[in-house]
């Protein structure tokens, strides 16, 4: 076990609500984990907190350069968080070209500590500043701190025998150890972890407990940093928590669908910026009975779920963007067959490979539409990082149920961020009842129908029921190939029914309208929640009248959404698009709904949104 | 699992009619399909495979339509995905009996990338691709099969494209067992088909196969009777042609023996060798990480890793 850092609390302390720390760095320099290990400490601490990571394309782009450079942004406090914040209150920028790139990202007079060591002539030119932004009035209002975090570091661990290159490399634990002691993170939390990830190489190990504690012994010694920052516990429902980020409680989610349904989860796909880390998670629990599989392409991995399916499985594939385009075929295979399915799509920004790591909510109408003929889906979307694993088995319920493909649209933001999670009481999770049809003496009609208009779920290997399916037009009830003229309109009726029936199963819109007489209405979807939540709070603590609404089915919407969106006067529909949201809920209810758009691939920052409602209240 | 819960006697019972289904074959009349569909709904029976232990998945073409006529269980699918449903359902259950159907277009062209797949990973199905050298579903355009210089609707001056040799493309993606066969030799086809069959593993079978309308005698040289006897060379393992199943280089040489059916051509099995299956290789995998980890547990896994307690 390493030493803790030594020395006694004998700087002053102050009080904040909240805070809003950005770590930035070369790609090389490990600021996700850094931020990683910080969010970790902070959440057991108890702080309420959100987080945003937001990594270049490029693995490993120059280093030094401004398009390498990775940030990890947290946002904690003693109340509820909703956002990873617009504007960081303190920059930890590892070099120049961190600092170039995220200085507008930091608060008017907000802090700025950077690593002195790394601004030499070479990197301030690598990062295109023309002379040294830390004395030519570039920083002037802002608090800078430089510290020469990488010479400290060697300092620290040059007699543990690790080479000059490792030495410099558990910089980012020095950085980590001085933010640490900044705002009384405990430090146990972090020397166990790494005690785990690197207990196998004592060496690396000693050099990292070596940093960190370098890190925040310097914060607490030097005269440089006056006090330390306190920000209380929030107050939080009893229970036990965990930090999650949105993939990992996603994969979750499906696991427990699986195991709550008893039907074996079947998950294929095609390594894809940002969906990969679902394939990664879901791959680990194989004790589960995950069967993974890394397909060939997009199409493969959409075919094989769907045969999985077919095979009695929770068949799932997850990919992004470009993914759901080569899938788009195979969906209405599944919509033909009427076989249960996930299909998840992480979106990310633009057309095209448009910019990977960059998010946006730009496939709603893709999903709605983007088939051809008639094949209506379910849609659902889930709207934080920890709310992905209740959507997953939800998406599992609703596809299991009615026999039908459910499309799950979740976003870069939700995938790697993450916030406390209350941990559910997993024998009170719902179960799902997967009804596999067994014989009953008479001819298996494979395109009956249930009282929900789903047809038997019959699986390969059930002696007595061998049937066809496949995607041409089936006739009603029997399930042979049919180009009867009646027969296709119903049939087009049946699984247009079918999937508008599902709203009868699904919650009402709940509608948060504290005075009861709002003017205006923000309705969202997906990822935008936080923001909607922090930015009404806000209009709210200035006496504004403002009710909002959060759709988690898109389709079918809850039965009362129509009544909801006419009842207000205005209704303004905050979305990562151009207006999709928008323009089903005009078209669909005839209301006069406008948008608020921001298609930049950043999130929505609630001052902006707060600015809209306020405009649009008194514009 | 299907062998092993089947009542023997029970099994020896099934008849050519527990495999046909209730619809009526639709390809044109003298389409060598016929052929194939008599000699697979007459010979799974001997085999002791029960109808509902077996899954018939086919692309787009006329050979899709095989699986209707099958009473077992059936995928017809979308164009050219047929191998990539069938990995779906022969991973998700590996004591299945499942069944490719493709043809030349569906196989080689649109769905290329998954047949290849499909046969490196040694999914435990049994390909049959219908190879008339012809799309014909789509009457009458050139397909990869085509031979060079083929003039149909789509190419009036003759195609440039240079074709595939299937057997050759198979072996070259690691297929474990490679044969070729013709739809007019009953026997030979049955052979063939009884020995993909039982063979564990990805089988790959390219039926030379008549289309009486779009391509007609495209084989001639091969199927006729009388050509066919001096066209054909038949390799059987361990006879002259002094030949050995086991050896892929051999097998990819005698692939190319020929340039296509216009010169003498080998069929018969080209290659046979023993991998583990993917399903099964699938299946020890969840099981060692049972053994490895313990059965999965929904709290143990949400509740590991870094938690803390509230009140």
């Amino acid at each position: 076990m390493a030493s803790r850092p030594t020395g006694s609390m004998s700087k002053t302390v102050e009080e904040r609500d909240h805070v809003v720390i950005r770590f930035a760095g070369d790609s090389g320099d490990g600021m996700q984990l850094t931020g990683d290990r910080f969010t970790n400490a902070t959440a057991i601490l108890g702080n309420d907190l959100a987080t945003l990571p937001d990594f270049p394309a490029e693995i490993r782009a120059p280093a030094g350069t401004v398009h390498g450079v990775s940030a990890f942004q947290i946002q904690f406090a003693n109340n509820d968080v909703t956002t990873p914040g617009d504007h960081a209150d303190v920059l930890v920028a590892m070099n120049p070209a961190a600092l170039r790139a995220d200085l507008d990202k930091v608060a008017r007079g907000g802090t700025i500590i950077i690593n002195e060591d790394s601004f030499t002539q070479r990197n301030l030119e690598k990062a295109g500043y023309a002379s040294d932004p830390a004395t030519d009035g570039t920083l002037d209002g802002y608090q800078i701190y430089p510290v020469p975090m990488t010479s400290i570091t060697v300092r620290a661990v040059e007699s543990l025998g690790v080479g000059k290159k490792e030495a410099e490399r558990s910089k980012n634990m020095f950085a980590l150890g001085l933010v640490s002691w900044m705002y009384g993170r405990p430090v146990d939390v972090t020397l166990r972890w790494l005690e785990k990830k690197f207990g196998g190489k004592p060496e690396i190990y000693e050099a990292n407990v070596a940093s960190f504690n370098a890190g925040y012994n310097f914060g607490e010694t030097t005269e440089l940093f006056a006090h330390q920052i306190h920000v209380a516990a929030a107050p939080v429902t009893e229970g036990i928590y965990r930090n999650v980020a949105g993939s990992q409680a996603l994969a979750w989610g499906l696991i427990a669908a699986s195991v709550r349904s008893g039907v074996p989860l079947f998950y294929a796909s095609y390594p894809i910026t940002p969906a990969s880390d679902l394939l990664h998670e879901l791959s680990k629990h194989k004790n589960f009975g995950v069967v993974t599989i890394q397909a060939e392409d997009e199409i493969a991995a959409a075919n094989m779920a769907l045969g999985a399916a077919f095979t009695g499985h929770l068949g799932v594939t997850g990919t992004s963007g470009p993914g759901i385009d080569l899938k788009a075929e195979t969906i209405g295979l599944a919509v033909i067959t009427e076989l249960p399915m996930i299909l998840v799509d992480v979106m990310r920004a633009g057309p095209s490979t448009g910019m990977p790591t960059k998010n946006e909510q730009g496939d709603l109408l893709h999903a709605m539409f983007g088939r051809h003929g008639e094949s209506p889906i379910p849609i659902v979307a889930p709207s934080s990082p920890a709310d992905c694993f209740s959507v997953a088995l939800e998406a599992a319920r609703v596809a299991i149920r009615y026999r039908t493909p459910v499309i799950l649209l979740s976003d870069s933001f939700l995938q790697n961020s993450s916030e406390p999670w209350l941990l559910p009481d997993v024998d009170a999770l719902p179960t799902i009842d997967p009804r596999f049809a067994t014989p009953n003496g008479s001819d298996f009609l494979p395109y009956a129908r249930d009282e929900r208009l789903a047809r038997p779920w019959a699986i390969p290997g059930t002696p007595g029921l061998e049937h066809r399916i496949g995607g041409l037009e089936r006739e009603d009830r029997t399930g042979d190939i049919s180009y009867e003229a009646e027969n296709h309109e119903r049939m087009t009726q049946i699984r247009r029914e079918k999937v508008d029936g599902i709203a009868a199963d699904i919650p009402p819109l709940e509608v948060d309208d504290p005075t009861g007489d709002a003017e205006l209405l923000v309705l969202g979807w997906g990822s935008t929640a936080g923001t909607i939540r922090a930015a009404v709070q806000r209009v709210r603590g200035a006496g504004e009248r403002v009710a909002t609404a959060h759709l988690r089915w898109l389709n079918p919407m809850p039965t009362n959404t129509g009544e909801v969106v006419t009842k207000y006067r205005r209704v303004l529909i905050p979305e990562l698009n151009s207006g999709q949201l928008t323009m089903l809920i005009r078209a669909r209810f005839l209301a006069d709904a406008k948008t608020f758009s921001k298609v930049q691939g950043l999130p929505i920052w609630a001052d902006e949104l707060e600015d809209a409602i306020v405009r649009m209240l008194h514009g | 699992m299907a062998e092993e819960n089947g009542d023997v006697s029970g099994v020896a019972t099934l008849t050519k009619k527990d495999f046909t289904s209730d619809q009526e074959p639709r390809w044109c009349p003298g389409c060598g399909d016929y052929a194939i569909l008599a000699a697979v709904q007459g010979f799974m029976p001997e085999l002791g495979i029960e109808p509902h232990n077996t899954v018939f998945i086919s692309g787009i073409g006329c050979s899709g339509r095989f699986t209707y006529y099958m009473d077992t269980y059936g995928f017809h699918g979308i164009h050219g995905r047929a191998p990539a449903i069938a990995t779906g359902v022969a991973t998700a259950n590996p004591d299945l009996h499942v069944w490719v159907v493709t043809g030349d277009g569906d196989a080689l062209s649109i769905g290329g990338n998954h047949l290849i797949h499909a046969l490196r990973r040694n999914v435990n199905i049994k390909i049959l691709m219908f190879n008339n050298q012809i799309y014909g579903l789509t009457k009458g355009q050139y397909s990869p099969t085509s031979e060079e210089g083929k003039v149909t609707k789509s190419t009036p001056f003759g195609s440039v494209d240079h074709p595939f040799n299937p057997v050759a493309l198979a072996l070259g993606a690691e297929a474990t067992f490679v044969a070729r066969t013709v739809d007019n030799d009953r026997k030979h086809l049955t052979d063939v088909l009884r020995q993909a069959t039982e063979h564990p593993g990805s089988a790959f079978v390219e039926i030379y196969q008549n289309c009486n309308v779009f391509n007609d005698g495209a084989f001639d040289l091969i199927r006729d009777k009388q050509q066919g006897l001096h066209n054909q060379i038949r390799l059987v393992d361990g006879e002259p042609i002094v030949f050995d199943e086991g050896t892929r280089c051999l097998a990819f040489a005698l692939a190319h023996l020929s340039h296509g059916p216009t010169e003498p051509t080998c069929i018969g099995v080209f290659h046979e060798e023993d991998r583990s299956t993917y399903g099964e290789a699938v299946r020890s995998q969840l099981e060692r990480a049972v053994e490895r980890l313990g059965p999965g547990d929904l709290k143990t896994l949400l509740h590991g890793g870094d938690t803390w307690t509230v009140g």
